[in-house]
């Protein structure tokens, strides 16, 4: 059988980059086919070349057996290619039908639009495929695994046979992400064929059909799940040998560093989400808090680095109370802060790596003498950062927002640890990461933590916190239900605390 | 060691290679590009409403449009002589030796610069709120207000030495623009008030109030027009020759006033603060700046420095207040500052450029027969140009520049 896509060749070069060298992939009809690869790797360029973003150099890509140019989205489109972006392509303050319709409206009476016909087919592709939707929703009172379904449906409505999927779980959890499994699988029953871009191994060998690992714009194999394991995969996609569960001693805690008591947090929508908050952290052990995201973890970290004041309780930080500090005094004594949200919170996209590392220190010794900015010593400290933490930029002088999430995120974690701290607060360090940076970022923790630095580790991923943590505080609805040691703590235990079920009350 | 000099070799060039990248960054070729294709195009508006041209049309088309290109040239030319001066009277009145036609001869190269002083003040102001996140839209009023000040000073104390008098004028015309910045700066910072409308309600109380003053408390006795009292001479920017030529002492203030802004924004730590403020408030934050003490600083800086623009033309060149003494400096100052992409060197440039036109179109005016309007055309054009960089890109089929593949920094002016 003729495979339904084929890519034969593709090459591609930016200036100073050969972004895909001489690629070939062939997809098979009802298959579910990974492309697994690093952040960088050329998986994006790739993909965005069979949408009609990028031409290729060289190569042909061929459908069902016919050479076709893809010169714009459009021309995909027509061929039956429909891509599920990372960032979804929804009006929020539409509907699930006007959304879907959008770009390709049926009218009825020569211009009146015809919600019905379309909600119609909606609720048809809904039960084909089993994405259950409303079509009258409003796409922005959806859940985040919900509009990714609308995404799906918006390609199914448009015919499409080819689905590309970017990463398509960094924005869920770990359940929507199963259930979406799910999905892909009923939709490779019913025919259409798959590419699925990751770098979750997990995910790969959980789904997928075949697997494709792209290194540096090149494929280095091919691949089923049957014939890899995790091991295998990571050192395809890294290129060496790669520690996939960090080792770590056990930990020894010293004297409390952090102290949080019955702390509360107002959101933005000024709702309670932080309601009584109390723990303490002590130098040399990782505190993990689990939750689903939203369940007060952002105004927590917040409200602990002084970016947000809480309406009552005490925040204590080596004996000093800091509940109403601001985030320099707190700095100062000695806090550093992955920030939740890299590009928004921890880095100015427009400055480049040198002045991104400097960016709560600039106005100290050595960096600043009398107010005014020592360059030179800030590119010293930049170019010693850049080798010591691993930054793969051109040169320091670069914009940071050139770099990969992955080098961007080394920017942080080298700014942040590489002064002297005593309490770490890390919030998602490595969501997006591809797997080196997270082994990286990993170590790194480990290596803060066993100097003596007490660690808040907030992630939703639950196995970053397994692997991690000494102790796992699981949030739910703005407060702690439970702190368990790492001894005691199952994968089981932890995701019922995390859906809010205390097993005391199991009972009942 | 090879890795010390390479480190020393690196830091070398970043001195003066970051002043550099900051000018290349912004890429010379649209904004040159854009005056291009403003001065064609105000070209072509001139030959279409030159009468010439439609008398003509009934008899020959062809005729008619060689006379729009005639009248587009002619005014061109005019335009150009009026800025610069033309060459064969500057050679003539040198040869003849008679110090009063040198100058006349030279003057129109001079005024030139006398009218790009208070521009290059003005889209400094703007530049430094734009870096800071800041839209000043109160320029104009800032002038005003710095106006004000200046002239008070500089008719009210008598017998002062001009090197007390002076700069106590120049600095009290700055202290009178920061004012006016320093209102909607608190206002903006402590209640979130948007800077944009503050600043345009600011420019109207800037604007009665100097009717206001020119009617009674600041009226020149005996005078029937609603004018100040001149200024005493040693409050005055010294000129540099005899008349006819204008020219003093505040064009080189305004280059080291340039200096200086550049200086601050991007060598110092309160610079620092100011432009990551307006680069990223919420990373700004993050990183422990003060960002209600920010956004009040650089309103106020700004406002200093539209201050001093007013300053300037009072103590340089009009030596009275009156309600028409700035033909809307403050507002072409914001379009200025644009052309100049928000840095000091693209201001100094963009300044000159409008001082140039301005100065050309008024002789234009009186030479050719054009109206000075042309030019507030030529110059929305250009702006037009660079505001849309995607259609000069289409025009001359450049290259889209290389995309940040990362997120692309985008950030509207003021809001966050």
């Amino acid at each position: 059988m003729t495979p339904i896509l084929e890519l034969d060749g593709i090459t591609k070069r930016f200036p100073g980059v050969l972004a895909n060298d001489r690629i070939s992939l062939s997809l098979e009809e009802g298959e579910i086919h990974a492309l697994l690869g690093e952040n960088g790797a050329g998986k994006t360029t790739l993909m965005n070349i069979l949408y009609g973003l990028y031409h290729p150099d060289e190569g042909t890509i061929r459908i069902r057996g016919e050479v076709t140019h893809i010169r714009s989205s459009s021309d995909a489109i027509r061929a039956g290619i429909g891509m599920v972006h990372q960032h979804f392509m929804l009006i929020p303050v539409f509907t699930v039908t006007e959304n879907v319709m959008l770009g390709d409206e049926t009218t009825k009476f020569g211009g009146i639009l015809d919600r019905e016909s379309t909600a119609s087919r909606i609720r048809e592709i809904s039960s084909t495929y089993k994405l259950e939707v409303d079509p009258d929703a409003r796409v922005s009172a959806l859940p985040v695994g919900v509009q990714q379904r609308v995404e799906i449906i918006k390609l199914l409505y448009r015919e499409a046979s080819i689905l590309i999927f970017d990463e398509p779980t960094s924005v869920l959890t770990p359940q929507e992400a199963d259930q979406l499994f799910g999905i892909m699988r009923s939709l490779a029953e019913s025919g259409k064929s798959i590419i699925f871009i990751t770098h979750k191994l997990r995910e790969v060998l959980d789904v997928a059909d075949r697997i494709t690992v792209i290194r540096q714009g090149q494929v280095i194999g091919t691949t089923t799940p049957q014939d890899a394991n995790m091991g295998k995969l990571a050192s395809m996609m890294v290129g060496r040998d790669v520690v996939l569960e960090i080792e770590k001693a056990k930990a020894r805690p010293a004297e409390v560093t952090l102290r949080v008591k019955n702390l509360k947090v107002l959101s933005d929508r000024n709702a309670l989400a932080v309601n009584g908050v109390s723990f303490e952290l002590s130098g040399g052990e990782v505190l993990g808090v689990a939750g689903v995201q939203g369940n007060g973890q952002t105004e927590l970290v917040e409200a602990l680095t002084g970016l947000r004041h809480p309406v009552d309780g005490r925040i204590e930080l080596l004996g000093t109370d800091v509940t109403h500090a601001t985030p320099r005094q707190i700095t100062e004594l000695g806090t550093a802060h992955i920030p939740e949200d890299r590009q928004r919170d921890g880095l100015v996209l427009s400055y480049p790596v040198t002045d991104n590392l400097v960016l709560n220190t600039y106005y100290l010794k050595p960096f600043a003498e009398r107010a005014v900015l020592q360059r030179e010593a800030i590119l010293d400290h930049a170019t010693e950062l850049v080798v010591a933490f691993d930054i793969r930029a051109p040169s320091p002088l670069v914009d940071v927002s050139t770099l990969s999430g992955g080098n961007q995120q080394k920017v942080i974690v080298a700014r942040e640890l590489s002064r002297p701290i005593k309490l770490l607060v890390a919030a998602q360090p490595t969501r997006g990461l591809d797997v080196g940076s997270i082994e990286y970022i990993h170590s790194r923790v480990i290596e803060k933590r066993d100097e003596g630095v007490a660690v808040l580790l907030v992630s939703t991923e639950l196995d970053e916190i397994m692997q991690l943590s000494d102790r796992i505080a699981v949030m739910y609805r703005g407060q702690i239900v439970d702190i368990v040691a790492i001894g005691d703590a199952t994968k089981e235990r932890i995701g019922l605390l995390m859906a809010g079920v205390h097993p005391g009350d199991t009972g009942a | 060691m090879t890795n010390a000099e390479d480190k020393t070799k690196k830091a070398g060039k970043s001195a003066v290679g970051i002043f550099f990248e900051e000018v290349s960054r912004s890429s010379l070729v649209i904004p040159v590009l854009a005056i291009f294709s403003g001065l064609l195009l105000g070209g072509v508006i001139v030959g279409l409403s030159s009468e010439n041209v439609y008398t003509m049309w009934a008899v020959s088309p062809i005729q008619a449009i060689g006379n729009g290109l005639k009248a587009a040239w002619e005014s061109y030319v005019t335009l150009f002589s009026g800025s610069f001066g033309s060459p064969a009277k500057m050679i003539a009145a040198i040869q003849g030796g008679d110090g009063l036609a040198i100058r006349r001869a030279f003057n129109p190269l001079f005024e030139s610069l006398v009218k790009s002083t208070p521009y290059i003040f003005g889209g400094l102001a703007v530049a430094l709120g734009f870096r800071s996140g800041l839209f000043n839209i109160g320029v104009e009023g800032q002038i005003f207000m710095g106006g004000i000040f200046s002239v008070w000073v500089g008719y009210t104390f008598i017998g002062l030495p001009a090197i007390i008098h002076l700069p106590l004028a120049f600095l009290a015309g700055a202290l009178g623009g920061a004012l006016w910045g320093f209102v909607p700066g608190l206002l903006k910072a402590k209640t979130g008030g948007h800077e944009v409308i503050n600043t345009i309600m600011m420019n109207y109380i800037a604007f009665r109030l100097t009717d206001w003053l020119l009617r009674e408390p600041m009226k020149r006795p005996g005078s029937t027009n609603p004018i100040s009292p001149i200024i005493e001479d040693s409050a005055r920017l010294p000129q540099f020759f005899q008349d006819p030529i204008r020219f003093h002492l505040g064009f080189f203030v305004a280059l080291a006033v340039a200096a200086l802004v550049y200086w601050f924004l991007f060598k110092t730590k309160w610079g620092f603060d100011l432009r990551t403020v307006g680069a990223n408030p919420r990373a700004a934050r993050y990183a422990g700046m003060n960002i209600v003490k920010s956004t009040i600083v650089a309103m106020s800086l700004s406002g200093a420095l539209a201050g001093m623009a007013g300053a300037n033309e009072l103590l340089g060149v009009n030596h009275h207040l009156s309600q028409t003494f700035s033909p809307g400096y403050g507002f072409d100052s914001i379009a200025l500052a644009l052309l100049g992409r928000n840095h000091p060197l693209g201001v100094v440039l963009s300044a000159l450029l409008f001082g140039t036109l301005r100065n050309g179109a008024m002789r234009m005016q009186a030479a050719a027969g054009i109206p000075i309007d042309i030019i507030s055309v030529m110059q929305a054009l250009i702006l037009a140009f660079i505001a849309a960089p995607a259609i000069v890109r289409t025009i001359y089929r450049l290259k889209e520049p290389k995309k940040a593949e990362a997120g692309v920094h985008v950030r509207g002016w003021g809001g966050s």
